[in-house]
């Protein structure tokens, strides 16, 4: 995490996100860093609650304020910072410079206009486009996503389309502004195995040749050795380890990665019991004291349990957040 | 706990169909057709094993667990429970086979009452089947509850209160305390996280040993079927497309189907990235293997034994 590229498009320093619940404060991000260079590949791993999904919604100031408390040392999205951005400039950075694309394409679409509609409304909201241009534009985006009827799909609602077409959808419109950098948030996740690989093939297809930034949230580490250069685990609201996709998978530093790798079901042939994490992922309402994964960590002791460990570098291009490692 | 000596298959389906009635399009007076769902599903779960039943959403996969359970009515065909003939019984005649039946579903947290305490909750197939006290049964509750991983002290908690791996293993304990011969696991797995996935795993193979049970295990995640599964059936289109052994399937599939599913899973090693072609349905049609020597000459594919144990669906000739 050296400063020795210019700027990175992504820049996130020590990021803080809390709600406030019935159950008190529930720290769902608690000091997240990360950076992301233009057209670099990353993936973030974690499990339900570890702060991945909010760490990009806080990024693209998706989340209202209040409730939700966001607080950074630093949160720049392509040298704009983001804390400080107004809500116009934040409608100008959102789409043109960063879009997203959701896990559910049935609730992120407005059920009662058609895909078309949606998708020269967004355009039309960013660049100075015709209506008809737009439409051009919108069949043309809807091509590049490998939609083999788009004319048809641009008169479509929502609910007449699979889940693999209408996330299809959500990415041409992702697309339409040509952003720097896509977060894609679980994009697979309610989809079947094959239509998973197609979408995921279809993204990386298309981020090596628009040469944008990708940043794919995920709780499967298949998507993962799929799809990205670099990867960032997430647990309890904290990076535990980040470094090249290559190095995690041949050799994971932080136990919780090793956990995790160790516990994916159907590596190996035959019928067997796996190797399982005990315990349940922590209450962001009341997260554990020192490390978060040390209540589940066969390798915790004392000062595990009491400070939580920095950060730190443990071996070139890797770092992780881990006493075992320091 | 002592496993009553099976012969025959725990749960047996013959011939099994289901259509539903789809309304035509145009003209001023509706048309219906009878649309097949699942056609023709043969499956024998053997006592004390787990099966798995592979396909996509839509493969008819859940319809047919649904039927085998009588949840769903099937059209037509036979489902025998120990050997029993339970297609036509009616309600009161099915609940005797109830109690060899049970379900676990996907979403554990519509499938619990939220109204109710876990121990009320696990303790409820006792109180219908009129099994026991009252306090017996709270006691075998918690037994079992204590058994699938939660302590004594759950028994006074709610749904809401718990995560949904926990949720999971209530709905797991209610499927149990009748100790069923037979259990159908609809996706039990695909809405929990990666390190709670394996905690259920593990949890449905040490209960499976442990009581002898039989489970008949529906998912769309190949990885979890390789760990759990002895059996595997592949579904597409609501046909069986493909049947045998666990790895035979990983190694040795025959159906342009089963071998598109197996090429789509996620490859957990980044060196192994590779382009993957996709079929489409017309391609897997077209590609569906033609078999000599395995029977009369057929235009339509068959299901064909290509090894001992081992069906593929093909066009025989």
């Amino acid at each position: 995490m050296e400063d020795s590229s210019p700027m990175p498009l992504v820049d996130i320093r020590n990021l803080h996100v809390s709600f406030p619940q019935h159950e008190g404060l529930v720290q769902a991000v608690r000091g997240m860093t990360l950076q992301v260079e233009a057209g670099e590949s990353v993936g973030i791993v974690g499990e339900s609650g570890s702060g991945k999904s909010v760490t990009c919604m806080a990024v693209l100031r998706l989340l209202r304020q209040p409730p939700s408390r966001i607080s950074a040392d630093l949160m720049t999205l392509d040298g704009v910072d983001m804390l400080a951005a107004s809500r116009g400039e934040l409608a100008a950075m959102r789409g043109r410079v960063a879009s997203m694309v959701f896990q559910d394409p049935m609730t992120a679409f407005d059920p009662v206009f058609t895909i078309g509609h949606q998708i020269v409304e967004t355009i039309r909201a960013h660049r100075d486009l015709s209506v008809s241009s737009a439409k051009a534009e919108a069949v043309a985006l809807l091509e590049r996503v490998k939609i083999k009827q788009p004319a048809a799909v641009l008169n479509s609602y929502p609910h007449q389309l699979s889940g693999g077409m209408l996330q299809r959808a959500m990415i041409a419109m992702a697309l339409s502004c040509q952003p720097k950098i896509l977060f894609a948030d679980e994009p697979t996740t309610a989809l079947d195995v094959t239509i998973q690989a197609q979408i995921l093939a279809l993204i990386k297809e298309l981020q090596a040749e628009l040469g944008m930034g990708l940043v794919m949230v995920t709780h499967d580490l298949g998507v993962v050795a799929e799809t990205v250069d670099r990867v960032v685990v997430m647990y309890g609201g904290r990076v535990m380890e980040e470094g090249p996709v290559q190095d995690i998978f041949d050799a994971p530093g932080h136990p919780y990665t090793k956990a995790l790798l160790s516990s994916i079901p159907g590596r190996t042939a035959g019928k067997r019991r796996l190797v399982e994490i005990p315990g349940a992922s922590p209450n962001p309402a009341n997260p554990p004291t020192g490390c978060p994964f040390h209540p589940r960590c066969s390798l915790a002791d004392a000062q595990c349990a009491t400070t939580s460990p920095d950060f730190a570098a443990f071996a070139p291009d890797r770092s992780a957040a881990c006493w075992r490692l320091q | 706990m002592t496993v009553p000596k099976q012969v025959g298959p725990a749960l047996e389906l013959r011939n099994l169909t289901k259509t539903y009635p789809l309304r035509q399009p145009g003209g001023l007076i509706a048309r219906y057709l009878d649309h097949p769902v699942v056609q023709n599903v043969n499956l024998v779960l053997p006592p004390n094993a787990i099966l798995g039943l592979v396909g996509e959403s839509g493969s008819g996969k859940t319809t047919t667990g649904m039927m085998a359970m009588r949840l769903v009515e099937p059209s037509s065909g036979q489902i025998l429970i120990d050997g029993a003939d339970i297609t036509g019984l009616s309600h009161a005649g099915l609940k005797p086979y109830r109690r060899k039946m049970q379900v676990v579903f996907q979403d554990s947290y519509s499938a619990l009452d939220p109204m109710m305490t876990l121990a009320q909750i696990v303790a409820e197939p006792l109180h219908i089947h009129r099994i026991g006290s009252t306090a017996e049964q709270t006691d075998q509750a918690l037994a079992l509850l204590t058994r699938v991983g939660l302590d004594r002290s759950y028994g006074q908690r709610y749904p809401h209160e718990l995560s949904g791996g926990q949720r999971q293993r209530v709905a797991i304990a209610r499927a149990l305390i009748l100790k069923p011969s037979v259990l159908v696991a609809d996706e039990p797995t695909s809405a929990l996280d990666v390190s709670v996935k394996a905690q259920i795993i593990n949890l449905l193979l040490d209960l499976q040993q442990d009581m002898g049970l039989s489970i008949l295990f529906i998912s769309h995640d190949l990885s979890v079927v390789r760990s759990l599964t002895d059996q595997v059936a592949v579904m597409f289109n609501g046909r069986i497309v493909e049947q045998a052994a666990t790895e035979t399937i990983f190694s040795d599939a025959r159906h342009p189907y089963t071998q598109g599913l197996l090429s789509a899973i996620p490859v957990l090693n980044p060196r192994e990235r590779r382009p993957r072609t996709f079929l489409t349905r017309e391609e897997i049609a077209a590609a569906v293997p033609r078999l000599q020597g395995h029977g009369p000459a057929s235009a339509t594919p068959q299901l064909a034994e290509v090894a001992p144990g081992h069906l593929v669906e093909a066009i025989l000739q």
